[in-house]
């Protein structure tokens, strides 16, 4: 099942390139032009940019200096001679960086790619060959992310994707990486499907839907980022000082520093500190995330371009789309913030290595204006005068039975724990069970009042949650089937989980613990056909909804 | 519309020799730990009570759920193919309805392990492009499982589209 490997000797036109292509715009295409074909796209193997190796040895270089510093200042520190240590750690430092150059190198030198008129290939032939190939009418994402070293050289790495679930050999490509004109120019040929009506370069760039609001940024504080980011930041120094032999000292210096005041005085510096770290990391990171943000729609296409050090450029075709997830998170929620996310099919549920999922349309903004963005993404409006029906009671009475189970739970093994061993266990186990309890019913009680389901137009909307809050816009046409659950409790109290299967994000929405017949109408409504045959009366004997 | 209804339980059950299956299935489960319990005990002396104790609590968890079940799970699942759609209900206290439209189906396999075919049963998988997860028809003769994954797989192909 090997796809045929083209002749694996380069390109005469490779070998014999101007090295200082790197900066030219085009520079990664052949200056002939018989090569071409009528859609102005090469049929030629097309090398990567050469700049990469420089890149790549800098990336290396500061690694392994980064590595160097405290292995060095650790054995110094330790009492051994400081001029071998340094002389090793340099010959290290520059045995690495050459070897990442090289392998870069090596990378760069068998690398080609192609854009024929059917398929985007990437071929690497040395040793192990292999060739990725991507049917051009199945590439459904075109993402651009540059991080600061490529944006240094203008370059950008280039992932073209086809969308699918499975994280097949074939699914997606990475060119890695191609100057930045070309990356624009293969993402224009690659997603405009509309056959090249002359060349004339219009796209079709409207007003943008959504682009940055520097007021946003108030919400970037009460994000889980800061909580995570203050208490990271200790870690760090506890780590770092340990790297290099120094954390006894850092604990004894802290220690010196608060020697007059109480332990009380000392908890609470250490969290407004912690804190405050927290609030300057998450204020830089929506920084450098969200720098330049702008939501547009080109060519039926959704892009998201953003960011300030590394620039990221993702792709989504509209007719990918199936629906949004207007998310209004733990904190956002109360200052009356959300954020978009999309809900699309063929997206990785987590993007390897970037911060953000790559679903987040458009970050936390004040609800009506993320509902309105929401809105214009779809074009439709189904969260505007959607009647989102609650579930019944006894949903929330198993919320409420769930909470007391986990709070008690939690105080019974403290309790029994107690008994066993030491009595202030026991004390630690009343006052779980009294702070436990109304913290836990508080948050079935919000998670109740958050249930919902309604259709609105052509969506089926659900929302749900505890804390954070998600509401559900997913169309009718992208459900691809039912799935119906029913736990003996369930059963007992009349109610139903139904899930809606869908080819988008996470493969299904729930409509949680909704009555019986509301839920099976829903179901029936949402997909007029699908599930009414499956459907059979019940005697007058239950109870009609 | 404001007649009750509820879903309606697919037509035709799995093969009765399913039950028998499930039942060996289950009842090896339950052996592995207990003889290796038992032997444990046999061998080692002081920790005897203790092994013997473990046995008991496998024994008596494990031997009602392993005769029980089978014959649950065969009154629970049922499966149904129409025109339109293929239609499952499986479990047992816990229990889950599934329908999958013809038009969203992407591929039908069938799977015997090696105990399967010992009873000549298959079970169907049918793969939707949804990421939560498959339908599946368990405890299916191997030629009815053989003649459906035919027959579904001529429908499917019939519908056009990446089905998403």
């Amino acid at each position: 099942m090997t796809p045929p490997v083209p002749p694996a000797r380069p390109h005469p036109r490779g070998t014999g390139r101007n090295p200082a292509t790197g900066t030219s715009q085009t520079g990664a295409r052949p200056p002939d032009a018989t090569t071409r074909d009528e859609s102005g796209e090469s049929e030629q193997w097309q090398r990567l940019n050469r700049n990469t190796v420089w890149a790549s040895t800098i990336t290396a270089a500061g690694f392994a200096a980064g590595v160097a510093v405290p292995f060095v200042t650790g054995f110094v520190r330790g009492g051994s001679p400081a001029g071998p240590v340094l002389l090793i750690s340099l010959g290290g430092v520059v045995l690495l960086t050459g070897l990442a150059a090289f392998a870069d190198w090596m990378r760069w030198r068998h690398t080609r790619y192609r854009v024929t008129d059917e398929r985007v290939e990437l071929r690497y032939a040395w040793v192990l060959h292999t060739l990725r190939s991507i049917p051009r009418d199945r590439v459904r994402t075109v993402d651009l992310v540059a991080n600061p070293l490529l944006r240094m050289f203008g370059l950008t790495k280039v992932k073209i994707g086809t969308g699918q679930q499975v994280t097949g050999q074939q699914s997606h490509l990475t060119l890695d990486p191609v100057v930045r004109a070309r990356a624009e120019e293969l993402r224009r040929l690659l997603l405009d499907r509309a056959p090249a009506a002359g060349s004339t370069e219009e796209p079709d760039t409207g007003p943008a839907l959504a682009t940055l609001d520097w007021s946003w940024i108030r919400y970037a504080p009460v994000s889980v980022t800061t909580p995570i980011l203050g208490t990271a930041a200790f870690g760090a120094v506890m780590q770092v000082s340990d790297w290099i032999g120094v954390q006894n000292s850092v604990i004894q210096w802290v220690g010196d520093l608060f020697a007059n005041t109480s332990i009380v005085v000392l908890v609470l510096a250490l969290v407004v500190i912690g804190v405050l770290i927290g609030l300057l990391g998450s204020l830089g990171l929506f920084v450098e995330m969200w720098w330049r943000y702008r939501l547009t729609r080109e060519n039926g296409t959704l892009l998201v371009r953003r960011g300030l050090l590394t620039t990221r450029s993702l792709s989504l075709e509209q007719r990918r789309l199936r629906g949004v997830d207007v998310v209004e998170a733990l904190g956002t929620r109360l200052v009356g913030a959300a954020r978009v996310d999309v809900v699309a099919t063929g997206l990785k549920v987590r993007s390897d290595k970037d911060n953000t999922d790559p679903k987040t349309l458009m970050p936390a903004a004040p609800v009506a204006l993320a509902r309105r963005v929401a809105a214009d993404v779809l074009q439709a409006d189904p969260l505007a005068g959607v009647e989102i029906r609650p579930h019944p009671r006894a949903a929330r009475t198993r919320r409420i039975t769930w909470a007391l189970y986990a709070a008690f739970g939690i105080a019974a093994v403290l309790a029994v724990l107690g008994l066993l061993l030491t009595t202030v266990l026991l004390h630690l186990a009343w006052i779980a069970a009294l702070v436990l309890t109304p913290v836990a019913i508080a948050l079935a009680l919000d998670d109740y009042r958050n249930l919902g389901h309604g259709l609105s137009g052509d969506y089926l909307v659900t929302r749900y949650g505890t804390g954070s809050r998600h509401t559900v816009a997913l169309v009718r046409g992208g459900i691809i089937g039912w799935t119906v659950r029913r736990s003996p409790f369930q059963r007992r109290a009349g109610l139903v989980t139904i899930a809606a299967t869908t080819a988008a994000n996470t493969g299904q929405y729930l409509v949680r613990d909704v009555g019986e017949q509301e839920g099976l109408r829903l179901a029936e409504e949402a997909v007029p056909g699908l599930l009414t045959p499956f459907l059979e009366p019940v005697g007058r004997r239950a109870t009609a909804s | 519309m404001n007649e009750v209804v509820r879903l309606r339980p697919p037509r035709n059950r799995v093969e009765r020799r399913a039950v028998t299956y499930w039942l060996t299935n289950e009842l090896a489960t339950v052996a592995v730990p207990t003889v290796i319990l038992a032997v444990l005990a046999l061998l080692i002396g002081p920790a005897r009570p203790w092994l013997l104790l473990s046995m008991g609590i496998v024994l008596v968890v494990g031997l009602p759920y392993a005769v029980g079940v089978p014959f649950w799970r065969y009154r629970v699942h049922r499966w149904e193919v129409t025109e339109d759609a293929v239609y499952t209900r499986s479990g047992w206290l816990w229990q889950e309805w599934r329908i999958a439209p013809m038009s969203r189906i992407q591929t039908v396999d069938t799977a015997r392990g090696p105990l399967e075919q010992l009873f000549r049963l298959s079970s169907v998988t049918v793969t939707t492009a949804s990421a939560a997860g498959p339908l599946k028809i368990q405890g299916l003769d191997h030629e009815l499982a053989a003649d459906l994954v035919e027959r579904l797989t001529e429908t499917t192909q019939a519908h056009r589209g990446d089905a998403t």
